[in-house]
C-alpha cells in the first residue's frame, strides 16, 4: 500500500511530461519532471529493501506527494493543471492517517482494516477518475474552442464584409460632397450668368459718366482759362467749383463700378464662410437692381416698378455678404420672374411691383422682407419649394437650387430663419431674419 | 427753348447742366428734369405748353421711358406735340422699333454724344 504516493508521483511527472511535450516548456521541464518521477520511483525501492517498515515509507511517500505537489503549485506554468493536482489531495490526506493509524493501534486497524484499505484504494482511485472527467471536460472545452474559433473566423469575415461596405459608401458620400460642391458652383455660376447683363448696365452706367464728367470737365477748363484771360474772376471761380464737384461725381461713379466688379468677383468665387460686419442695405439695394437689369437685359418688354424701404437705422450684421448677397439675388430673381410671368399672363393693366424693406426686430435681429405682386406659391406646391432640384422653371432655365441653398445659407450657416406668405395670383412675401452677431 | 430730361440718374441733371453752361447763360435753352416718368407727366400736366422737347431714358424703375412716350403722345397732343427723343443704353432692335411705332422723334444711346446731340438742338430750334 505504500507504493500508492510514490506510483502517483510517477504517473503525474509522466502526465504533464506528456501534456507540455509539445509547448516552449517542455525543453526546460522534461528533466526535472523525470528526475521527480524515476525519483520516487526509485526511493520506492529503496524504502522498499531498506526495512524500514511500509507504513513509514508509506507516510514518506505522502509527503514526498505533498511536497512535489507544492512545488508544482508554486509554478504559474503548471496552474491550468490545478485541477489534476488537487485530484492528488485526497491521497495526501487519506495515505499518512491510514499509515499513523496502523502504527498507533494495529488492532484497531485490524478491526477495520476493510474500512482502512478501501479509504485507501479510493484516494487512489478518486485521482484517475478525476482525470478521466477533466479530461472529458478538456475535450468540450477543446470543442467549444474549435467552435468558438469557427464562429470568429465567421464574424471576422463579417466584420470584413461590413468594412468595405462601410468604406464604399464612405467614398460614394465623399463623391455626394463632391457633386454638391460642384453643383452649388454650378448654381452660383448659373446666377451669375442672370447677372451679366445687370452688371453690364450697372457698369455702363458709372462708366459714362466718368466719360462724361471727365470730358465736360476738360471743357471747363478751357472756359475757365478764357474767363481768367477776360479778368472775370467771378465767373472763373464758379467754373472751378463746378471742375471739383466734378471730379468729386468722377471719383463717386469709379468706385460704384468697382464696387460692382468687386461684388461681381465676390459672387462667382468660393465662399470665405467669414462672417464680417456688413451693410445689409448697400448689399440688398447691389442685387435688387443687378437682378432688375439682369431679367430686362433678358427680356426687354419687361419692366417693373422697384420700391425699396431701407431702414436707415438698421446695425452692421454679422454675415458672409457673398452668400447672404447670393440668398437676396435669389429672392428677387424669384419676384422679378413672378411679377413677369404674370405680366405674359394677365398683361395690359397689371403694374408689376417688386419691394423690399430692411427692418431692426427686437431682440437683436433684422428683418429682410422681398414682396411682389406676381404669381404667387400654389399651395399644392409651397411645402417643396426648398426642396433640392425643385423648380417650376422649364426644363433647363433653373437648377431648383436656388432655394434649397437660400435655406442653407440663412438657417444653418447663419441660424436666422426664411418665412414665406403667399397666395397663388396675388403675390409672395419671403421674410428673411437675420441675428445682428 | 425749354427742354426736360428725364432719367432715374440723378447725375445726369449736373452732367447736363454743365454740358449746356453757355446755352443756358446765353438764355438760348432751358433744362428741367424729373427722375422718373411719373414725374415727367406730373410736370407736363403744368407745362407741356412751354416743354419742346423732352429726352427720356427708356430703362427706368416703374414707368419705363416707352410708356411715358405712349402717354405723351395721348395726354398731349394738341399742336405743337413736343419733340421726344428716347434715349437708352440697350441700343437694340426692339427698343428702336417699340419707341418708333410709339411716336418718337429720334433715338439716341448711352453714352449721349452731345455734340451729335446739339447738333439736332440746333435744327429742332431753326
Amino acid at each position: 500500500m505504500y507504493a500508492f504516493p510514490f506510483i502517483a508521483i510517477f504517473l503525474l511527472m509522466i502526465r504533464l511530461r506528456k501534456s507540455l511535450k509539445f509547448t516552449d516548456y517542455f525543453y526546460k521541464w522534461n528533466l526535472k519532471l523525470n528526475l521527480i518521477g524515476w525519483g520516487a520511483l526509485g526511493l520506492m525501492i529503496i524504502l522498499g529493501s531498506s526495512g524500514i517498515n511500509d507504513e513509514v515509507a508509506g507516510i514518506i511517500g505522502a509527503f514526498s506527494l505533498a511536497g512535489v505537489l507544492y512545488y508544482l503549485h508554486k509554478e504559474p506554468i503548471f496552474k491550468p493543471y490545478g485541477v489534476l493536482l488537487r485530484a492528488h489531495y485526497p491521497l495526501v490526506v487519506v495515505a499518512p492517517i491510514v499509515e499513523l493509524v496502523y502504527l498507533i493501534s494495529e488492532s484497531f486497524y485490524d478491526k477495520y482494516d476493510d474500512f482502512f484499505q478501501c479509504a485507501y484504494a479510493v484516494a487512489f482511485g478518486y485521482i484517475y477518475v478525476k482525470i478521466a472527467t477533466s479530461k472529458k471536460q478538456l475535450d468540450e472545452i477543446a470543442r467549444i474552442n474549435l467552435r468558438k474559433n469557427e464562429l470568429e473566423a465567421m464574424v471576422a469575415e463579417r466584420t470584413a464584409e461590413i468594412t468595405s461596405q462601410r468604406n464604399a459608401l464612405e467614398e460614394t458620400v465623399k463623391e455626394l460632397k463632391a457633386t454638391q460642391a460642384q453643383l452649388i458652383q454650378q448654381e452660383k455660376l448659373a446666377s451669375l450668368g442672370e447677372l451679366t447683363a445687370g452688371i453690364a448696365h450697372e457698369i455702363q452706367n458709372p462708366l459714362n459718366f466718368v466719360n462724361n464728367f471727365s470730358e465736360v470737365s476738360m471743357e471747363l477748363i478751357d472756359e475757365m482759362e478764357a474767363e481768367i484771360a477776360k479778368g472775370d474772376m467771378e465767373e472763373a471761380n464758379a467754373i472751378a467749383a463746378d471742375i471739383k464737384q466734378n471730379l468729386e461725381k468722377i471719383r463717386h461713379h469709379g468706385k460704384r463700378a468697382d464696387g460692382i466688379v468687386k461684388g461681381m468677383l465676390q459672387h462667382s468665387r468660393a465662399s470665405s464662410n467669414i462672417k464680417e460686419p456688413t451693410n445689409l442695405n448697400t448689399i440688398a439695394d447691389e442685387y435688387f437692381r443687378l437682378a432688375y437689369h439682369g431679367l430686362r437685359a433678358k427680356d426687354k418688354s419687361f419692366n417693373a416698378e422697384l420700391v425699396s424701404n431701407f431702414d436707415e437705422h438698421l446695425p452692421l450684421v454679422n454675415m458672409v455678404s457673398q452668400d447672404v448677397g447670393r440668398v437676396l439675388l435669389n429672392m428677387f430673381t424669384n419676384a422679378f420672374y413672378a411679377v413677369h410671368q404674370k405680366q405674359k399672363s394677365v398683361g395690359g393693366d397689371f403694374k408689376p411691383k417688386v419691394e423690399v424693406s430692411t427692418k431692426v426686430l427686437p431682440g437683436n435681429n433684422v428683418e429682410i422682407i422681398v414682396r411682389d405682386n406676381g404669381t404667387g406659391i400654389p399651395d399644392a406646391i409651397k411645402d417643396k419649394i426648398m426642396q433640392p432640384f425643385f423648380t417650376t422653371k422649364p426644363a433647363g432655365e433653373g437648377t431648383g437650387l436656388g432655394l434649397s441653398l437660400s435655406y442653407d445659407i440663412i438657417v444653418k450657416a447663419h441660424k436666422g430663419t426664411i418665412n414665406i406668405n403667399s397666395k397663388e395670383g396675388e403675390g409672395s412675401e419671403f421674410i428673411i431674419t437675420l441675428p445682428v452677431a | 427753348m425749354k427742354i426736360l430730361v428725364v432719367d432715374d440718374e440723378e447725375d445726369v441733371q449736373p452732367l447736363f447742366l454743365q454740358r449746356f453752361r453757355k446755352e443756358i447763360r446765353n438764355n438760348e435753352i432751358e433744362l428741367d428734369f424729373a427722375h422718373s416718368g411719373e414725374e415727367a407727366l406730373e410736370y407736363l400736366k403744368e407745362k407741356h405748353s412751354e416743354v419742346v422737347l423732352i429726352l427720356s431714358d427708356i430703362n427706368m424703375p416703374g414707368m419705363s421711358g416707352i410708356e411715358l412716350l405712349g402717354h405723351i403722345r395721348e395726354d398731349f397732343p394738341m399742336p405743337p406735340p413736343p419733340v421726344v427723343m428716347m434715349v437708352t443704353a440697350y441700343g437694340d432692335e426692339e427698343n428702336y422699333k417699340q419707341a418708333m411705332e410709339k411716336g418718337a422723334n429720334d433715338f439716341l444711346t448711352k453714352p449721349l454724344d452731345f455734340n451729335l446731340l446739339k447738333e439736332k438742338l440746333k435744327t429742332i430750334s431753326e
